[in-house]
């Protein structure tokens, strides 16, 4: 187990690397971080400058210092603010993981038990209903879902029903001078952890409703039927179980997407989280700010990826991770 | 070799078994099979038609479109009339004729990127899978790169050099969208090859390229379509949204996206700029959806969904 896990860390560090290099190379070339020090009437001090955020040397030398910085747990200085950039990560993290937490959270309840509900009563209304349903959750562009609901939650409640303070917020996860979790907290959480996972829920409820129905229909619950075990035990020990399984290998190869995700749900309700913080140094060349969200996002998805593979064996034994 | 080539009387799904004493049954290709079950699928029909409509209406707006795909100063923007179905955007458009036309490029770039990402895909699965080995490895690797490059770090740059047109678009979503379909291929191809009649083609002296064309390609032609037909809406939803997080195409050219990342500004008056736009995208999306799902229906009968 413990020679499975170093393996798999040790096989994506190489990826790590080689995708850090080529972001670097591609943003210095493309994007040019030092445009707003251009301007500087003293030509000394933009060299100062230039040099200080260590920009005047050939750009793979760049990329290798930057990268032994980075191995002694500096990620550099942000060219855009000026800050350094580690704590602006930590600060944005803070958000998106509270983000990915409620949203992973909200999407995995709401579609397992629509998926095995619809499985459980195949063919009826209801799972007519969230078959439609989930073919729109799946087809509609998820900005698009989050737009409407400001509409509604932030215009038509208010010139419609005339209610002055609308009941949902959207705008950031805080209202000024409010911290911590509390009422205030869930009324600015429930609009974006919505946008973010409605497409995550159609998905998986249909995911999930037909591993639910491959393992119903499997020989070893007609056994555990046939020698009389319980309904409830049926369906929740031998069968829910089993159909579980799937669904993690799903979830976790979608860890990557969940990240673009963020980058919309963010932008829509001004969360300043990782998102926000991506856009905001891309579009002005913070090559340093860049390359840290990378890194720390593409070790966010090769830890999702390891997690499922650990869960998918505790899951089904018979998987065994060598 | 013809006999390997599954060569079935009608099979007890298709409803029509032939009861009739003394008939004698048909005997039917894979193919005949499989375009039978797909025009007798209702909902992929009906996803077809809805396509058709769109792609007609779409690429033939110059003649369908109500009005001049121009601006107009002096038309005040309002919302959906008897005289403009729509209403009227910013700049005065007719926003029928603007959405129309915004839905050439929004489709263009759906068809184009599901039919690149599904070649390069497809072609790095297959090499992987059927060779295996080191260049497995390599391809494997190459492929978990791409997914940990940033999507949109991607494309902003690849716009940046290239400019902001349709075809830096589609370039840059096939892409960074060919790493599905790659993995699912070599899944395939990994366990067709050691499949009975692969080696049942390779005892009796079947060459190489015959195995992969006759007994492989076959195959995998089902999952590839499905996903290439998925692959279409997945391209449209990527569009708009890079479109509305302002990497998308430029003006005077539009998109369904652009149009909704132009409309959020005046969400609060003028929602009707967001409402259309985002109709027309799910409506495309859920009708290529249908026909994915007649397709892999009719391509594996027995797959439950």
């Amino acid at each position: 187990m413990i020679s499975y896990i170093t393996r798999r860390v040790l096989y994506s560090i190489p990826v790590l690397l080689v995708a850090s290099f080529i972001t670097f190379v591609a943003v210095r070339l493309t994007f040019d971080p030092t445009l707003k020090f251009r301007q500087l009437r003293d030509q000394t001090a933009f060299l100062r400058t230039k040099k200080q955020f260590g920009l005047d040397k050939p750009i793979p030398i760049q990329y290798f210092k930057w990268l032994g910085r980075v191995l002694h747990g500096d990620f550099g200085t942000s060219t855009r603010t000026g800050g350094a950039v580690w704590p602006m990560l930590t600060r944005a993290l803070g958000f998106t993981v509270q983000m990915i937490f409620w949203g992973m959270l909200v999407a995995l309840v709401l579609a397992i038990g629509i998926g095995v509900l619809s499985a459980l009563r195949q063919y009826s209304v209801g799972d007519y209903l969230f078959t439609g349903l989930s073919y729109i959750g799946v087809a509609m562009p998820p900005f698009w879902f989050g737009l409407i609901l400001i509409q509604i939650f932030g215009v038509w409640l208010k010139t419609k029903l005339g209610w002055d303070k609308p009941p949902l917020n959207f705008v950031g996860l805080h209202s000024t001078g409010s911290k911590g979790i509390n009422l205030d907290y869930l009324r600015h959480l429930v609009l974006p952890v919505l946008t973010l996972s409605v497409q995550l829920v159609a998905q998986w409820s249909r995911f999930q409703r037909s591993s639910m129905l491959d393992v119903l229909s499997s020989d070893y619950i007609r056994t555990a039927r046939a020698k009389g075990v319980s309904r409830r035990d049926v369906v929740w020990r031998h069968a829910f179980r089993n159909a579980l399984t799937p669904l993690v290998t799903d979830v976790a190869t979608q860890a990557g997407g969940l990240m673009g995700g963020l980058v919309i749900t963010e932008a829509i309700f001004s969360i300043p989280g990782m998102g926000r913080l991506f856009i905001d140094s891309l579009q002005q060349g913070d090559v340093y700010a860049v390359l840290g969200f990378m890194v720390v996002t593409g070790v966010f998805v090769i830890l999702f990826n390891l997690i499922a593979d650990l869960i998918y064996g505790v899951l089904d034994p018979r998987v065994r991770l060598a | 070799m013809t006999s390997l080539t599954p060569t079935t009387t009608s099979t007890p799904d298709e409803g029509d078994r032939q009861l009739v004493l003394g008939a004698e049954p048909v005997a039917r290709t894979q193919w005949q099979l499989f375009r039978r079950r797909f025009f007798r699928h209702k909902l992929a029909m009906f996803g077809l038609f809805i396509l058709v409509v769109l792609v007609v209406c779409c690429f033939g707006a110059r003649w369908i479109a109500p009005y001049k795909n121009v601006p107009d100063l002096l038309a005040d923007p309002a919302g959906p009339s008897g005289k403009h179905l729509l209403g009227v955007d910013l700049v005065g458009k007719d926003f029928l004729t603007a959405n129309l036309y915004a839905g050439q490029i929004s489709l263009k770039i759906g068809i184009f990127v599901s039919i690149i990402s599904t070649i390069v895909g497809t072609a790095t699965g297959a090499v992987a899978g059927y060779l295996g080995k080191a260049s497995d490895q390599l391809l494997m690797r190459l492929t978990d790169l791409f997914l940990l490059l940033p999507p949109l770090a991607v494309l902003a740059i690849a716009l940046q050099k290239f400019g902001q047109s349709e075809f830096a678009i589609v370039l840059v979503l096939a892409g960074l969208g060919w790493m599905g379909i790659a993995r699912i291929v070599r899944g395939l191809v990994l366990s067709l090859k050691e499949k009975e009649f692969v080696e049942a083609a390779r005892a009796i002296g079947c060459s190489r390229t015959r195995i992969v064309m006759r007994h492989i390609v076959p195959n995998l032609v089902g999952p590839i379509m499905v996903n290439a037909s998925l692959a279409v809406a997945g391209a449209i939803i990527a569009e708009s949204t890079l479109s509305f997080l302002g990497f998308g195409i430029s003006p005077p050219k539009s998109s369904w996206g652009k149009l909704l990342a132009d409309g959020k500004e005046t969400i609060a008056t003028k929602a009707y700029l967001i409402y259309f736009p985002g109709l027309f995208i799910i409506i495309t999306t859920l009708a290529v959806n249908f026909l994915g799902d007649g397709l892999r229906d009719a391509f594996d009968p027995q797959a439950k969904h």
